[in-house]
């Protein structure tokens, strides 16, 4: 059952339209939030007119800074720098404001529309000041005694200069990728309910680490672990933009608690293209220095990020990933990387899936092909020359990500490089290329190489129990957010079990259902919360079989579980005893308990000190209008070492879906501002993401050459790694096509950009 | 993202419908018919009509016929109608052919040709076949009737000939002689996005020379228009890539683009040559395949 | 100026009264009467999650006021299965992984399924044109394209 494709079960209530997404819940009497937001992106915020607001028609409340001054801003979700303290987001601005879309007020009211109409009502008299836009520029002011350069975060290893002194070639690029986002489909929302009663505080909607958005909301509103609970229900779609803590989220949650009623918030689609975390926006100054072969010597790369008015939940988490991953599958012998955490008048930004890859593997990718160019190679070769083998595994960077040192746990870089290059026919197709270029058309191929990262620990825990009727149910601290999660869990639960996967029950995004969770995100699920369901699922398999042995007569090696059904080995039509009569055997009351522990239920954990490290090798073809500048993308190929798959149809799913996003990234998607800092990309006509028209075929390839020594199943993960190369591939792709080599330093390589390439080279 | 509030009506004739455009219209009354331009900048309160007429349920404005050498549709002829090709000929062959790039299939489903005409979005694909046809619009008010001709109707983006109080409740498009070339081109960033240039391009051939050539231009300036300098470029030469190319040159030295966020004026200017030109090419597409 | 309006709404074959005024969207309309499957995405015609059928024709629900659609016969994604047996468009997502999140699902069902009804001789390059109409954000359309190209295929008699 591991690494069978077996369909999900989520699906069932989502293709009946039974999901419960947060907008389909509802409480008698709610209230509905509309949060009024900054028309500016830089102003001393002088005065909040609410009079208007508050005798509105259907209004129960308006808020303003003022109304929470108790609150302190919105604290890290890890413990971050001390330096980026200052930078925190107030749940409703006070005396500044930084974005446009930066909440002032809040207004809660009977119905959505009248909630809207009442925010409309509500006048900020604001005096604007100059903004800031570029965080490449000097930095500026933040506040009183605060540069708008939050941090700098350096890291290396190795004499660079020496390495740069002897060097037979220095390549430098500047290279800049857009501003974009994950940009999931369900704009978000949060609904809280206080059940006075028990005063228990409930939220639903945030989705992604329940346990530790608890944490948050508990300390920031002075309440136990047990008063708030947080209810997952269905999702849609995350990327890691949902289920961080925004301002809404807490406001919610005050809302209940403060007005007595339960209070609802969805945001619109406009809204959330100005206030949920943008991402990736980055501009580097990288240079490597190489030998005549193209070995690189070092690496050094100065880069500011773009990260918006403030420092939310992440702290510098997408910093620190950057400079972290950003040699990938290369040597790189010296290594300095100086990354500028810069502040401007833009929405915050955080972490989008493979924060902090995508971007380094887009500069990384971009120096290789700079090399191969420089001197006259071919850029596999130049590569090949650089990839870490399997002999050197596993393979250590003097480099901290996530709180621990990087070190790839296992991987064949050239053994999957050639397997790319022989699923596209690398030869018959650059044969094939170079045959239509000769006849006029402007087509090319890219290729990108990658490390990602997952599995990332310290623990995880599940419980796992079966009752009277054998249904098991596994409580986990996980998250749902479209990704498969329970079909995985319950598929590795099954498996070690012995039962079919339809019978496992997963519970996950409840806070009150188990103590500890680490929710999905960073890869990690799969090898955490799998190790650990894999771990509890042996122990219940264990007192299954003891209590069976009893009631068989056997010894517990001679039996085998079989469809919820224990058997003996050597007579598997013979006497048997289901798991659900085990357990009812084993209920506390039961006379044939003896010294047992009751009922037929497990605890597991899984622990571990590193991260795994998959793999990959993409490759794009694609096509360029001379007249247009339109890139069509014609093929494209994602290899990808997950070291085991628990179900191949959802990793190859997570591939897709992340390629599509990559292609966004690298074509369409871009968040832009004017002069003044009004976002220009606020609705969907204008922030562009691919439709089925634009995407090309796309070829999967999933390995598991390295399974990660690291985990008993071996599990590397596979939720970010189809995004990770794919600016890189495109740009290399584009670069072959029009005939300039290095062309393409910016992302969105849009058509005009594209175009102005063309035009350059005359 | 929900709209303000308005008072809506629902006639159930075109002349009830009139009466209360005339009465609504000094109070910001709009006609409703598709709503696939209207509703979505209600949602973002960019408009915000105090009165709603729903004309959905007005009889008699559905059709699209072929009297007296013209295709006369009526208001609430949908995007999607014209599918298929609306009567024989090459007048419904290209209206087919435009129809694919208007949004979406669903949005093809309810969005009407005149409520296009009357929204006149600079990258309106109607709005570039009625200025380049020289259509003519009939509007009906409280004054009585009139007919407008394209040339005169779209004045700017977004903006029209048409008073506050008129219906326009038809379009009139000339049936084109059987042996019509037509070619239609644009360029979006993606399937179903607002074009960033169009252009359409309709001629004869008589003794192996351009006679009677339409080259209009769209979304490049604020409305829709027939480029003179480049149909003269066309006009007596012999179909084929010399005559196009010139084409192409002169609508790029006519034309004056707009400068938006969605490109500069050059790379617009460009777009339009390479649009002219390939709806040219169309045109002379060989016989037997669809124009 | 907020009148309201007394309608009926029919959905899925069933009567549905509702009192609400003239701008509350079909969208909102449809979520109000308890059937939550037609989702907002956008709430501006872009991303199709609010997809639904008005007289047999795919429309964005968000774009149309309820009160124009009394009279008319809409369909949402509830209204696919015939109790227990679900339609052959919604065992194609299942079978083809064409479900992620699952918030874009009930829009491209029912899109598709106005394909499988009205044409279902399409050409694929004209599906996939039809299929450019909505939005997702998680499976990259591999599944979904798979998907309906799998129902075409079995209505139109199992050759695939």
């Amino acid at each position: 059952m591991i690494g069978a494709s077996l369909p999900r079960l989520e699906d069932g209530p989502l293709v009946t339209g039974r999901g419960r997404f947060v907008g389909d819940i509802s409480f008698p009497h709610q209230l509905h939030m509309r949060v009024v937001r900054s028309p500016y992106a830089h102003a001393r915020l002088h005065r909040v007119d609410i009079t208007a607001a508050r005798s509105a028609p259907g209004v129960a409340a308006v808020w303003t800074a003022a109304d929470i001054a108790d609150l302190p801003p919105i604290d890290f979700r890890d413990p971050a720098n001390e330096a980026l303290r200052p930078y925190r987001q107030p749940l409703l601005a006070h005396d500044r404001l930084r974005y446009v879309g930066e909440p002032v007020a809040a207004v809660f009211a009977s119905d959505p529309y009248l909630a809207e109409d009442a925010a409309e009502l509500v006048a900020i008299e604001a005096e604007e000041l100059p903004v800031l836009l570029d965080a490449a520029a000097a930095p500026g002011s933040f506040a009183a005694g605060l540069s708008t350069e939050a941090l700098v975060m350096r890291g290396g290893y190795g004499d660079v200069e020496a390495a740069f002194a002897a060097a037979h070639a220095i390549v430098a690029l500047d290279l800049e990728i857009g501003r974009h986002s994950g940009v999931p489909l369900e704009p978000r929302g949060a609904l809280a309910y206080h059940d006075a009663a028990r005063d228990v505080l409930e939220l639903y909607g945030a989705a992604k680490v329940p346990h530790r958005n608890r944490d948050g909301l508990m300390r920031m509103l002075g309440r136990s672990a047990a008063s708030v609970v947080l209810k997952e229900g269905n999702t849609g779609g995350g990327f890691g933009i949902r289920g961080e803590l925004y301002p809404e989220d807490f406001l919610v949650c005050l809302g209940a608690l403060r007005l007595g009623r339960p209070v609802k918030w969805l945001e619109d689609r406009h809204e959330h293209l100005i206030a949920a975390n943008h991402s990736r926006q980055q501009r580097h100054h990288a240079r490597v220095a190489v030998d005549a072969e193209g070995r690189v010597l070092a690496l050094d790369d100065e880069f500011y990020l773009d990260q918006g008015a403030y420092v939310r939940t992440h702290g510098a988490r997408v910093l620190e990933m950057t400079i972290a991953m950003l040699p990938g599958p290369y040597r790189i012998p010296a290594y300095r990387a100086c990354g500028h955490f810069r502040l401007t008048n833009k929405t915050p930004a955080a972490t989008y899936r493979a924060p902090g890859r995508y971007e380094g593997s887009f500069v990384r990718e971009r120096l290789m092909d700079a090399v191969a160019d420089r001197l006259g190679l071919d850029r596999l070769a130049v590569r090949r020359r650089n990839l870490i083998t399997r002999a050197e595994m596993p393979f250590s960077r003097p480099l901290s990500a996530l709180g621990t040192d990087v070190a790839y746990d296992s991987g064949d870089y050239p053994l999957l490089l050639d397997k790319a290059l022989a699923r596209i026919g690398w030869e018959r197709l650059q044969a094939e290329l170079k045959r239509r270029r000769a006849a006029g058309e402007l087509v090319g191929a890219g290729v990108g190489l990658f490390v990602d990262k997952g599995g990332l620990g310290p623990a995880d825990g599940v419980r796992v129990s079966v009752d009277a009727t054998g249904a098991v149910e596994l409580v986990t601290g996980g998250s749902n957010v479209g990704q498969g999660f329970a079909t995985a869990m319950a598929q590795i639960c099954a498996a070690t079990l012995g039962v079919d996967y339809r019978r496992v029950r997963v519970v996950y995004g409840q806070t009150d259902r188990i103590a500890y969770g680490i929710g999905a995100h960073a890869s990690r699920a799969s090898v955490m919360t799998g190790g650990a369901t894999h771990a509890a699922a042996l122990k219940l398999r264990a007192k299954a079989l003891d209590m069976a042995a009893e009631l068989l007569q056997a010894a517990p090696g001679e039996l085998d579980i079989a469809d919820g059904v224990v058997v003996r080995r050597d007579r598997p039509g013979g006497p048997s005893v289901s798991l659900g009569e085990i357990a009812r055997h084993l209920a506390p009351d039961s006379p044939l308990l003896g010294e047992r522990d009751p009922g037929l239920a497990a605890e597991g954990w899984f622990r571990t000190a590193h991260m795994t490290y998959p793999y990959g090798v993409q490759i794009a073809v694609v096509r360029v209008d001379g007249d247009t500048g339109a890139v069509t993308v014609e093929r494209y190929l994602a290899a990808y070492d997950i070291g085991r798959a628990i179900n191949p149809m959802l990793a190859e799913g997570q591939l897709v879906g992340g390629v599509v996003q990559g292609l966004g990234g690298a074509l369409y998607e871009e968040f832009r501002y004017d002069e003044r800092g009004e976002p220009l990309s606020a609705t969907f006509a204008d922030y562009l993401m691919p439709t089925v028209r634009e995407v090309p075929p796309i070829d999967v390839l999933l390995t598991e050459d390295a399974p990660s020594p690291l985990n008993p199943l071996g599990i590397k993960s596979a939720g970010e790694g189809g995004i990770t190369p794919v600016g890189a591939v495109i740009a290399a792709a584009i670069d072959e096509a029009i005939g300039v080599p290095g062309g393409v330093t910016r992302l969105p390589a849009t058509p005009q950009r594209v175009k102005a390439l063309l035009r350059g080279r005359g | 993202m929900k709209p303000a509030p308005f008072a809506y009506h629902r006639p159930a004739t075109l002349d009830a419908a009139v009466r209360l455009l005339a009465e609504l219209a000094p109070q910001d009354g709009r006609v409703l018919a598709g709503g696939q331009s209207l509703v979505p900048m209600m949602a973002f309160r960019l408009a915000r009509p105090a009165h709603l007429i729903d004309i959905n349920g007005v009889a008699g404005l559905g059709d699209a016929t072929v009297r007296d050498g013209e295709l006369r549709i009526g208001a609430l002829v949908r995007h999607a109608a014209f599918h298929r090709p609306a009567g024989g000929g090459p007048l419904g062959a290209m209206l087919a052919a435009v129809a694919r790039h208007i949004g979406h299939y669903p949005i093809r489903t309810r969005g009407t040709f005149c409520g296009s005409l009357a929204n006149a979005d600079p990258a309106a694909e109607w709005c570039l076949v009625a200025a380049t046809l020289d259509a003519a619009l009939r509007a009906v008010g409280p004054r009585g009737e009139r007919l407008i001709a394209a040339r005169a109707f779209f004045r700017g983006a977004m903006e029209t000939a048409l008073a506050a109080d008129e219906l326009l409740c038809e379009a009139r498009l000339p049936a084109l002689p059987p042996d019509t070339r037509w070619g239609f081109a644009e360029f979006g960033r993606r399937a179903g996005d607002f074009a960033l240039a169009m252009a359409l391009a309709a001629y004869r051939v008589e003794a192996g020379i351009i006679v009677a050539p339409r080259l209009g231009v769209g979304a490049v300036e604020a409305a829709p228009r027939r480029i003179a300098a480049a149909e003269a470029a066309l006009a007596g030469q012999a179909p084929g890539a010399a005559a196009f190319r010139a084409a192409a040159e002169a609508a790029m030295a006519a034309l004056d683009p707009l400068a938006d966020a969605a490109s500069e004026p050059q790379y617009r200017r460009e777009l339009a040559g390479a649009m002219v030109y390939r709806a040219l090419m169309q045109a002379d597409a060989p016989p037997g395949r669809p124009g | 100026m907020s009148e309201f309006a007394e309608i009926a709404l029919t959905v899925n074959g069933r009567s549905y009264p509702l009192r609400l005024e003239p701008r509350r969207t079909l969208l909102d309309a449809i979520r109000d009467c308890g059937l939550t499957g037609t989702h907002m995405g956008c709430e501006h015609g872009v991303c199709g999650a609010c997809t639904v059928l008005l007289d047999g024709e795919p429309v964005r629900a968000c774009l149309i006021f309820a009160v124009q659609a009394q009279g008319a016969a809409i369909r949402t994604v509830e209204g696919l299965a015939t109790g227990d047996a679900l339609h052959a468009v919604q065992r194609a997502f299942i079978a083809h992984h064409g479900v992620q999140c699952g918030f874009c699902t009930p829009g491209f069902l029912m899109l598709a399924t106005a394909v499988l009804e009205r044409e279902p001789d399409i050409g694929d390059d004209a599906l996939l044109d039809v299929l450019s109409s909505n939005l997702c954000r998680c499976t990259g359309y591999r599944g979904i394209v798979a998907a309906v190209r799998a129902a075409l295929a079995e209505l139109r008699g199992g050759r695939t």
